[in-house]
């Protein structure tokens, strides 16, 4: 349809609405009420209070700058191992013929028809002191130290100084795998695996494998062509993924509820304890804002040094064009 | 003269397919040789082998002298142009014809002043930093072969570079693949179906057919002496009479076929009385005219009074289909004169087709 382009943007318009109508609804009207809950005082009976900046002073808890750093340490990791899993998963399906390839999408798919909170607590089983996970935890701790002793100095004091570490011995022989921050990721990992390999999956499916034969061809070895040329290639999926997962991981509270204890404490177990133990909600808003901050603000700075790694780009290019072209030109 | 590449009694099996079945042939050093066949007669496959994709179930492949046959890929000097490209979207036209030089940790004024001059050779300098999406389909191809070509490998297999073009950048590409030959030097293995490419850029064609080597040799005698009924039918055009040696009259003999007059033909493989054979007789060496040829040349030549049965006018030539004696024979008549000066043959006309015997060519005997 040719015409008028104010009547076409309208129109364009027009079919967005319904969707911007339901985000300022459901998400950014919400936002914004938790958000002006922060500056509520709360009330003996779990209501919220008069305008106060109490709540923000309470927040000064020597105890929440661990726990975010935690957070954010465990979300990590989580994402780290995630997206390791999946590059070969999502590679070895894209790779396999149409029939095994909806067989085995399917089953990856499969653990979502039981519920959440069942197969968590099916992990509190299998994570019992008396199981074989306890056993494989000792080896796992024992090569953590071994690993841990090798390392150079300052590495060693980098990785207490994140929290990735202890500063003094753990008891290895009373160290249980239940309880522990180990079951926690490993957990996190296994339920959050499937949202990796799917976006991942889905790009590899796009993706032309005669590239790598392409990249072979020229000299590369089979793992050179993966890494440079297929992850490359698939790049938009391993960004859907680390978000997919990485996001869902920060505000994860039934895995460390159930099978952290008292050792691995997250900030959506504190949220939780806020708003459901203590009624006390402003105080929860408070914590819910603190932590989208802390991972917008980290996120936003990586959007905007990308934009501008993209505007470099375009500049080299051009003025790399001009060169070539002043350089055939002479 | 050393054998630069030999493929020594190499089969390939796909299940029950035998895509290729005992093939051995010797390609030349510097040499443009063509591998010619239908779809699925194995050519890739030959190909593929080549580039280290495939490994043939027996049989060797030497090239130089060196038994390349369990190699990998990324051990040969052996690049490919594929047929869809296959350029790495996520880097610049720079950068994909660096790929290989940087893989070989080439230095980096080295790597920048080859890719540079080939760029230039290619024609893209000012396109260097765009992506493969933002090119058109010969800038990609041309890339394509300068990626491939770019630290001198010691063989260059094209896998069909041409099929994805238009008619009229498949042509242009034709030449500048010549020229790009005859710039490196270096021996390119040309795999298509298209007779006509074929033809134009080889030295040697290897027509393929089923898994086998029908006929190795060059382009004219591939056309003008196939070597078997295959080649013959593949390559352009013809007529095939099918009949049985009736009589042989010095150099020359005669053939009957059922229910058609006696043809006389050259008979180059010394074929005896009874022996039945195949005769070819290209289109474009039947002519065809209203009134029969001058008689001192009719005694000596093969004329048919025949029917028109359908005429298609393609501009440089026009096509006739004609019968005779209930036998179908296509001919061509190339408009070298201007076409109204002749009296034109319509449909339904009854004409004269007729042919020096030295034109019919005796495909296998049978």
């Amino acid at each position: 349809m040719k015409g008028n382009p104010l009547r076409s943007r309208r129109a364009e318009w027009l079919v967005t609405l319904p969707s911007f109508l339901w985000l300022a609804l459901f998400f950014a009207v919400p936002a914004l009420i938790v958000l002006a809950f922060t500056f509520h005082g709360h009330t003996a009976n779990g209501g919220v209070g008069e305008w106060s900046m109490s709540t923000w002073r309470e927040l000064v808890d020597p105890d929440y700058p661990a726990i975010v750093w935690n957070t954010l340490r465990i979300s990590f990791e989580v994402t780290v191992w995630c997206i390791l899993l999946a590059l070969p998963c999502a590679y070895a399906i894209a790779r396999m013929n149409a029939r095994w390839r909806s067989i085995v999408a399917g089953s990856i798919m499969l653990p979502f028809w039981t519920s959440f909170v069942v197969r968590v607590f099916a992990w509190k089983t299998m994570l019992h002191p008396d199981g074989w996970l306890q056993s494989c935890y000792i080896v796992w701790l024992r090569f953590r130290e071994w690993l841990f002793d090798w390392l150079p100095a300052f590495l060693r004091e980098f990785l207490v100084w994140i929290g990735a570490a202890s500063q003094g011995r753990v008891d290895v022989a009373t160290s249980t795998i239940l309880d522990s921050e180990a079951a926690v990721v490993l957990v996190s990992v296994y339920s959050l695996l499937p949202f990796a390999i799917m976006p991942i999956y889905t790009a590899a499916e796009k993706f032309d494998f005669a590239l790598l034969e392409a990249a072979r061809d020229l000299g590369a070895k089979s793992f050179y062509a993966f890494r440079k040329i297929f992850i490359p290639g698939i790049r938009q999926g391993i960004v859907s993924a680390v978000l997919m997962v990485f996001i869902p991981a920060v505000g994860s509270y039934v895995i460390p509820q159930m099978l952290g204890g008292t050792n691995c404490v997250l900030i959506g177990n504190k949220i939780f304890m806020r708003a459901i133990q203590n009624r006390n909600i402003p105080h929860a808003s408070a914590l819910a804002t603190l932590m989208a901050v802390a991972v917008l603000v980290p996120l936003g700075l990586a959007m905007w040094w990308k934009s501008r790694q993209d505007m470099r780009d375009r500049k080299r290019i051009e003025t790399q064009t001009a060169r070539l072209m002043e350089g055939g030109a002479r | 003269m050393s054998e630069f590449l030999v493929f020594d009694h190499v089969t390939k099996r796909f299940g029950a397919l035998t895509a290729v079945n005992d093939v051995s042939l010797t390609v030349n050093k510097g040499e443009f040789f063509s591998l010619l066949g239908p779809s699925g007669c194995g050519k890739t496959t030959l190909l593929r082998m080549l580039g280290g994709f495939e490994r043939p179930d027996s049989g060797r492949i030497y090239l130089e002298g060196r038994d390349i046959t369990d190699l990998p890929p990324n051990q040969r000097r052996i690049h490919t142009v594929f047929q869809n490209y296959a350029l790495f979207p996520t880097m610049t036209v720079w950068d994909n014809i660096a790929f290989s030089l940087k893989l070989a940790k080439k230095p980096k004024a080295e790597v920048e002043e080859r890719v540079d001059a080939i760029l230039e050779m290619i024609q893209l300098s000012d396109q260097a930093w765009k992506y493969p999406s933002q090119l058109s389909g010969g800038q990609k191809q041309r890339v394509a072969i300068a990626r491939a070509l770019v630290d001198r490998p010691q063989l260059l297999l094209l896998d069909e570079p041409l099929a994805a073009l238009d008619l009229k950048l498949r042509q242009h590409m034709l030449l500048e693949l010549d020229t790009i030959h005859d710039q490196v030097g270096i021996t390119f293995l040309y795999v298509t179906h298209d007779q006509g490419e074929a033809m134009s850029l080889s030295d040697r064609i290897a027509v393929i057919n089923k898994g086998k080597v029908e006929q190795l040799d060059g382009p004219a005698n591939i056309y003008e002496a196939p070597a078997t009924r295959f080649v013959a039918s593949f390559i352009g055009d013809t007529n095939f009479f099918s009949g049985e040696i009736a009589a042989v009259d010095g150099d020359y003999c005669y053939i009957s076929v059922d229910g058609f007059p006696q043809i006389k033909a050259f008979n180059d493989k010394a074929l005896k009385v009874g022996q039945k054979i195949d005769l070819s007789v290209r289109p474009e060496k039947i002519r065809v005219t209203l009134s029969p040829p001058l008689p001192e040349k009719g005694a000596s030549i093969n004329v048919f009074p025949s029917t028109v049965k359908d005429i298609v006018y393609q501009g440089v030539y026009t096509k006739y289909w004609i019968e005779s004696a209930g036998l179908k024979i296509s001919a061509l008549k190339p408009h070298s004169r201007f076409l109204l000066d002749q009296e034109p043959i319509t449909w339904n006309d009854e004409v004269f087709v007729w042919w020096h015997p030295d034109d019919g060519y005796m495909v296998e005997a049978r």
